[in-house]
């Protein structure tokens, strides 16, 4: 672990490399794969939500996916998690075929996830969401539940884990209140937390920072960082570029249902593909700067944008009086 | 008026087996609404199976009483299968039509004279207690004071169907302390979180269903125990009587349905001796004995209104801990 107690500078950690073999292409093998998806299509109706041909996880890395609205991040994570079928395709994790598996046992096979809308369970208290978290509880059978002397003694190490676990969310304080008093990033925590209960393989964090103000991020940032250092494979999905540049190993890049490109962060962010079905070219520029709202440097990036803004402006311009 | 008379109802109905049929229906209404969030709205099915197969495998196939009441307990819980395993994907409010429904069939197919000679249709059927009296250990005599004053037969329903309540209060209370119970209390609060952290909530789910069947099944029985069973007694509105009890001790809670039924019953019966005695001595002028009647149900639906509205947890419940506040 990197920050103890006090908030000191975050301390910049080596980044995982040679995960791939070969080119780098959309799709690449891996090194050490944990999951390996072949053939994955789900369709809405007419819509095609997730048409990846070939796609692999490196294990012990942290993998992020990104993309733009739409592009299938979310639905690829409900169908690698269990939680949608899909229309055709297999995959594998850590050697065991998925497809056609319920999200419960996805999850006992030590793949866990959390949700971009959190879901704490509100009416449990902060600790019986973390002792919900634990697998193969013996007092989870509705008979030998029954009986505690049969369960004390597992539910006393649970506790135990659980309270190691929210002392480094910093949660510890509000173990016996209610989830549903819990702030927004506070329960994005929790649901983070919750999920290590499970001492799962594989972590899948489903927009982890989305509406946490910036002090936490640091910390969750860190906390993702840690799970790396503690043996475990983490992918998530994400659109703050500055945090998947600062964690990520390696990105995966989502467009229309299809993985376009893939790589280490600093490539991926590069390619001309994912600027323009994702980022932008001006994705360094301050929109505040730009519009003259901000004192600031225009470098010549901003300069661009600034002049393609007056032309669509014109251009809109024009068009209206010729319209009319 | 004879006030006197009025409140030895009312303290007699504290303890009938109505009411401790209600709390048994309540209690398994409580497991099922109030800690897994299964919005069952066919309780009386639970009650009817349970009666209909106690007094049936009697009358029809001379079963023993206790054998009676395990073939009223072996059919709710396949009726809680037959009823789970296709709709306990369903979202809650779906689950609540679909019970409904499912309930009205149960009825229906009890009402129905195609089966007389077994459930004897809108007759009903009597005359079962020679066995449950058979084992009664009490002595011949009437024992008891003031309101609480029975004969032999009618105090060993009561400790018979108390018994059978408090076994069913321990069983609850028992599993809901349990990490079984915390799963329960999360399939209520999110479904899907519970399943992304490796819970088979499906399982759990019927479980919850099967449980909460037995004990509304044991209610019906209690309920039918100590006269007959009256096909017009397991009709949607018996699920909202106990729903009402449900409430107002307090749906997430062990003592509160069994408070709710207790108080419930109470109401009723002084209402229904009391709001009659008032017309007649003049001081309702504006309706008949009759009517008076139906006004005590009108009162109940009013009652449940205010309930939902200004106290959901019921009179036992966590004040935090609102069951409609989403």
């Amino acid at each position: 672990m990197s920050s103890k107690d006090s908030p000191a500078a975050p301390v910049e950690r080596e980044k995982t490399t040679g995960l791939h073999k070969g080119d780098i292409v959309p799709g690449v093998a891996k090194v050490d794969p944990i999951i390996i998806a072949d053939g994955i299509r789900r369709t809405f109706g007419g819509l095609t939500a997730v048409n990846v041909d070939h796609v692999e996880i490196p294990r012990n890395a942290i993998t992020a996916l990104i993309g733009p609205n739409g592009a299938g991040k979310t639905t690829l994570f409900n169908l690698l998690t269990g939680f949608d079928k899909p229309d055709a395709g297999k995959w594998t994790f850590d050697g065991h075929s998925l497809a056609g598996m319920g999200a419960h046992k996805v999850a006992r096979l030590g793949q866990v996830r959390t949700f971009q809308l959190t879901k704490a369970l509100g009416l449990l208290t902060v600790l019986e969401n973390m002792k919900l978290g634990a697998k193969d509880q013996i007092g989870e059978n509705i008979f030998r539940g029954m009986i505690p002397s049969l369960w004390r003694k597992q539910e006393a190490e649970i506790e135990e884990r659980a309270i190691v676990l929210l002392k480094k969310f910093k949660l510890d304080a509000k173990s016996s209140d209610f989830a549903a008093s819990l702030s927004g990033g506070q329960r994005k925590l929790l649901e983070m937390a919750r999920a290590l209960m499970s001492q799962p393989t594989l972590v899948m964090l489903d927009e982890p920072m989305a509406g946490v103000n910036p002090a936490l991020t640091q910390s969750l940032l860190d906390h993702i960082l840690d799970l790396k250092d503690e043996g475990m494979t983490v992918l998530f999905v994400e659109h703050d570029m500055h945090m998947v540049r600062h964690i990520a190993d390696w990105v995966i890049v989502m467009a229309e249902g299809q993985v376009v490109a893939e790589g280490p962060p600093d490539q991926v962010m590069k390619n001309q593909a994912v600027i323009d079905a994702y980022l932008g070219s001006h994705q360094d520029v301050d929109l505040g700067v730009v519009t003259g709202r901000i004192e600031g440097e225009l470098n010549t990036a901003a300069i661009d944008l600034a002049e393609e803004v007056k032309e669509l402006d014109a251009n809109i311009a024009k068009r209206k009086e010729t319209g009319k | 008026m004879d006030i006197l008379q009025i409140l030895s109802n009312t303290g007699s109905s504290l303890i009938a087996p109505a009411t401790i049929g209600y709390a048994l229906a309540a209690l398994g209404l409580a497991m099922h609404f109030g800690f897994t969030g299964l919005l069952n709205m066919g309780m009386a099915a639970f009650m009817a199976i349970g009666a209909y197969g106690y007094a049936i495998s009697i009358l029809t196939f001379g079963f023993p009483w206790w054998g009676g009441m395990l073939v009223g307990i072996g059919g709710s819980l396949v009726f809680a299968l037959i009823l789970g395993i296709p709709t306990l994907r369903l979202r809650g409010d779906y689950l609540a039509i679909v019970t409904i429904a499912a309930a009205e069939v149960v009825r229906l197919l009890f009402l129905t004279t195609t089966f007389d000679k077994y459930t004897g249709s809108a007759d009903g059927l009597s005359g079962y207690h020679a066995s449950f009296r058979s084992f009664n250990p009490i002595p011949d005599g009437t024992y008891g004071f003031g309101p609480w004053e029975y004969n032999a037969n009618g105090w060993w329903v009561r400790i018979f169907g108390i018994a059978v309540l408090a076994l069913a209060a321990f069983i609850l209370w028992a599993v809901m302390r349990s990490p079984w119970g915390r799963v329960i209390k999360g399939i209520r609060e999110d479904e899907d979180a519970v399943r992304a952290l490796g819970k088979n909530v499906f399982s759990y789910k019927l479980q919850s269903l099967m449980l909460g069947g037995v004990f509304g099944a044991m209610g019906g029985i209690i309920y039918a125990l100590p006269a007959s069973v009256n096909p017009g007694v397991y009709v949607t509105s018996l699920t909202f009587f106990v729903y009402t009890a449900l409430l107002l001790g307090g749906a997430a809670t062990i003592f509160g349905p069994i408070i709710g039924s207790v108080i419930f019953w109470g109401v009723q019966t002084l209402l229904s001796n009391l709001l009659p005695a008032l017309v007649n001595i003049g001081v309702l002028p504006f309706m008949t004995t009759t009517q008076s009647q139906t006004v005590r149900f009108i009162l109940v639906g009013v009652a449940l209104m205010l309930l939902v509205i200004y106290r959901p947890q019921g009179i036992l419940g966590n004040k935090k801990e609102l069951t409609f506040v989403k």
